[in-house]
């Protein structure tokens, strides 16, 4: 009796501690639940903001936003990697913040779970937003994430270079090729652009496939085929370097910082790093179509703001004004202007364009940008991989344009 | 496990002793709540360590294999509900197209690296068992790989095998062996050798360390009786390195292989399992249906297949090292 007691009461020590700790843990998890009553006095927000200088004009931002609301703001920002399975964990302990910024391809899979309020419970104005930054926050008809601003991606081209060569910046496929091919020599290529193994190199495939009237859905069309066969024709005659398979869009903007390409495909968050090089004079154009007259149509990206579900309406309601601020036509202006990205409401963008000549290419190819997610919605992650697969397969001569996006579409 | 065993086993000494030394009738009771505390003790010792893997060991693993079973989405997380789907995710990703050629990879890229890994850092443990100027600086030196985090480890190498502007094939070209830059990381042909050279460079410390260790055990007498006999150079490792460093040697490999299986990170910062999935393991293909594709299910799927191919080692060296054991 005796022994048994005193082997059993050590255990049931190890049994308490085990019963124990997770409850210590999750006592420390939970958000302060304040009743709807109390006045809210501060709110939680989460981003991925997480280097300078966006990680202050943002924060600036939510600052002057938290005092028109009247209520101060507590701020985590992550790194951009890990902000999906943060907001994961956090749907599961029911501890979200009360602001969350998602990368507008992202918006769809969070919406999905139930963790997000629509915007229309919050009477929050959707009026005036280019059609692809609404469908990018719209998840099955409702809108739950707007953008202050947004951005996309054109081609930049090294003026320099192409004044010495004599080449005109390229409008068509044809001309994108010749142009290329006489830009390259020793060193220099002529394009570079991104066509790595990730969703980067998805959306840097997305301009020539929708612009010639390819669909996301069913990827294995003479639409699609084409578009491939020309990113393949670029890489396989040298014009493009087959290192284009593992950059990212960083290593382009590198290689065309370097001289070494005369063009590149990239968005304007690269332009603060370009003009570190006053040395550098470049300018954009829209992304060649195949033949004149077709619309450039260019992926829309940026993120959106949302209001989780967190149970507190009088906090939610704080949230959404703040949302509301961030989004106003004053904060939209001023964000853009900073951050080198684009008004994400087509009223502003005259004004805009005229007043940031750089940015006016991007400017005028957000009015027609089009979401990842507006047609797939949940679906998008899958058929990206797809399609990035489908690159790869072609550009490595593993199969024809026609086959990689057969065996792509085929493929579970 | 062999934290248990021992204690198991003084626990019972004690008790011998108490029936041997029973002279002292006055001592004895006091000695048995000394015993008795000393015991108390010992388990509370082994609470932490025993929290620590239900918590951080125990219960990932079984919630991996749950997972598996169900179809556990972005959703479940909010919503808490994952419905039961039996072996429908397994079967998903057994039966992709993908399956045969991550297999194959991590086949190759696991016995490439070992291989590698191994006989290089056994080579360099041997050098160093001489006494020469410098041996220690240099061989701290070489554990520099060891050190670095392994993603600023595969950033360095991504520049260094760039194809047009990368270290190695400026070098190669200074030289004159080479007048292309060769497509390192973007050839299917060559991407996944350049992989596992780089996790060969990675691992050679580790390799190096264990067996340098083993080699210092091995007594100085047996090479100068095994020099009396004729038996130096080649003959001496043969018959005197080899199997005197057998048990450590088992150790460094089945380490290794279990280490190799998981290898995420290196790949993902070289070639993110590309080009055109040239480099795609099992445990990169789980990692992207996880976190990239949000197939959380048939995520976890893949991970136990890979759980259980790195048990079938583990079994393998409790056995090899059970036998060296009853020897």
């Amino acid at each position: 009796m005796k022994s048994a007691l005193r082997t059993t009461r050590p255990l049931a020590l190890a049994v308490a501690a085990l019963v124990g700790l997770p409850l210590f843990v999750s006592g420390c998890g939970s958000s302060p639940a304040a009743s709807s009553s109390e006045a809210v006095t501060e709110i939680s927000v989460m981003d991925y903001y997480n280097n300078e200088p966006d990680k202050s004009f943002i924060g600036d931002a939510l600052t002057k936003c938290g005092t028109k609301a009247g209520v101060t703001i507590k701020r985590e920002t992550v790194p951009g990697k890990s902000l999906i399975s943060k907001v994961l964990q956090q749907s599961s302990s029911k501890t979200l913040p009360d602001v969350l910024m998602l990368d507008n391809p992202d918006l769809q899979q969070i919406a999905a779970t139930g963790a997000l309020a629509p915007l229309a419970d919050f009477k929050i104005s959707t009026d005036g937003f280019a059609p692809g930054v609404l469908s990018a926050g719209t998840y099955k008809d409702k809108v739950y994430g707007l953008a202050p601003t947004v951005n996309t991606i054109a081609l930049f081209y090294n003026k320099d270079i192409l004044a010495k060569a004599g080449v005109t910046p390229p409008t068509t496929w044809d001309e994108l090729k010749a142009a290329a091919a006489k830009l390259t020599a020793g060193d220099q290529y002529g394009l570079a652009f991104n066509a790595n193994p990730t969703y980067e190199g998805t959306w840097q495939f997305l301009p020539v496939m929708w612009s010639n009237g390819g669909d996301e859905k069913k990827i294995d069309t003479k639409e699609t085929e084409q578009a491939l066969q020309l990113w393949t024709d670029l890489v396989k005659d040298g014009s493009v370097s087959s290192s284009a398979l593992n950059w990212t869009q960083a290593d382009v903007k590198d290689q065309f910082m370097a001289g070494k390409a005369a063009m590149m495909v990239n968005g304007p968050w690269q332009i603060p790093s370009l003009d570190k090089q006053p040395t550098l004079q470049y300018g954009v154009v829209k992304i060649p179509v195949q033949e004149a007259g077709q619309t450039s149509v260019a992926p829309l990206g940026g993120e959106v703001w949302t209001v989780p579900q967190t149970g507190n309406k009088a906090r939610q309601a704080k949230a959404a004004e703040v949302v509301a601020c961030l989004n106003s036509d004053e904060n939209q202006l001023a964000m853009a202007k900073v951050r080198n990205t684009i008004p994400s409401k087509t009223t502003l963008a005259g004004t805009f364009a005229s007043e940031n000549p750089k940015l006016a290419t991007f400017t005028e190819l957000i009015k027609t940008a089009r979401a990842r997610t507006g047609q797939l919605g949940e679906g998008w992650p899958a058929q990206a991989t797809k399609i990035y697969t489908a690159i790869q397969t072609a550009l490595t001569g593993k199969a024809s344009p026609a086959d990689a996006l057969k065996q792509a579409q085929a493929s579970k | 496990m062999s934290l248990t065993t021992d204690l198991s086993r003084s626990t019972t000494r004690p008790g011998t002793n108490k029936s041997r030394a029973g002279t002292g009738a006055t001592q004895a009771p006091r000695r048995r709540t000394r015993q008795r505390r000393e015991r108390i003790f010992q388990w509370l010792f082994l609470v932490p360590a025993v929290v620590y893997m239900a918590l951080f060991f125990g219960y990932p693993v079984v919630k991996n294999v749950v997972m598996s079973f169900q179809d556990y989405t972005t959703a479940t997380f909010f919503t808490g509900e994952a419905p039961w789907v039996g072996f429908a995710n397994y079967v998903t990703v057994l039966s992709s197209s993908l399956f045969s050629t991550s297999l194959l990879n991590t086949v190759l890229f696991t016995a490439g690296s070992i291989l590698g890994q191994f006989v290089i850092g056994l080579a360099l443990a041997i050098f160093f068992q001489r006494k020469f100027p410098l041996n220690g600086i240099l061989r701290s030196l070489l554990l520099l790989p060891w050190l670095l985090p392994l993603i600023v480890s595969s950033a360095v190498w991504r520049w260094i095998l760039d194809k047009d502007s990368g270290a190695l094939n400026r070098f190669l070209g200074d030289l004159g062996l080479i007048h292309t830059g060769i497509p390192w990381l973007t050839s299917t042909s060559l991407a996944l050798i350049a992989v596992v050279g780089v996790n060969i460079w990675i691992g050679i410390p580790f390799n190096l360390t264990i067996l340098y260790g083993g080699l210092q055990e091995i007594p100085d007498e047996l090479y100068e009786a095994g020099s009396l006999d004729g038996a130096t150079g080649w003959k001496a490792f043969r018959h005197i390195t080899w199997p005197m460093l057998r048990p450590v040697v088992s150790v460094v490999l089945v380490l290794g292989v279990v280490y190799t299986l998981k290898v995420l990170d290196i790949i993902l910062g070289l070639t993110n399992g590309g080009p055109a999935n040239s480099t795609q393991t099992i445990a990169t293909q789980s990692y992207d249906l996880s976190f990239h594709e949000f197939k959380f299910g048939e995520g976890a799927a893949l991970g136990n297949v890979l759980v259980i191919i790195s048990l079938v080692f583990a079994v393998l060296y409790l056995r090899a090292s059970r036998r060296a054991v009853d020897e």
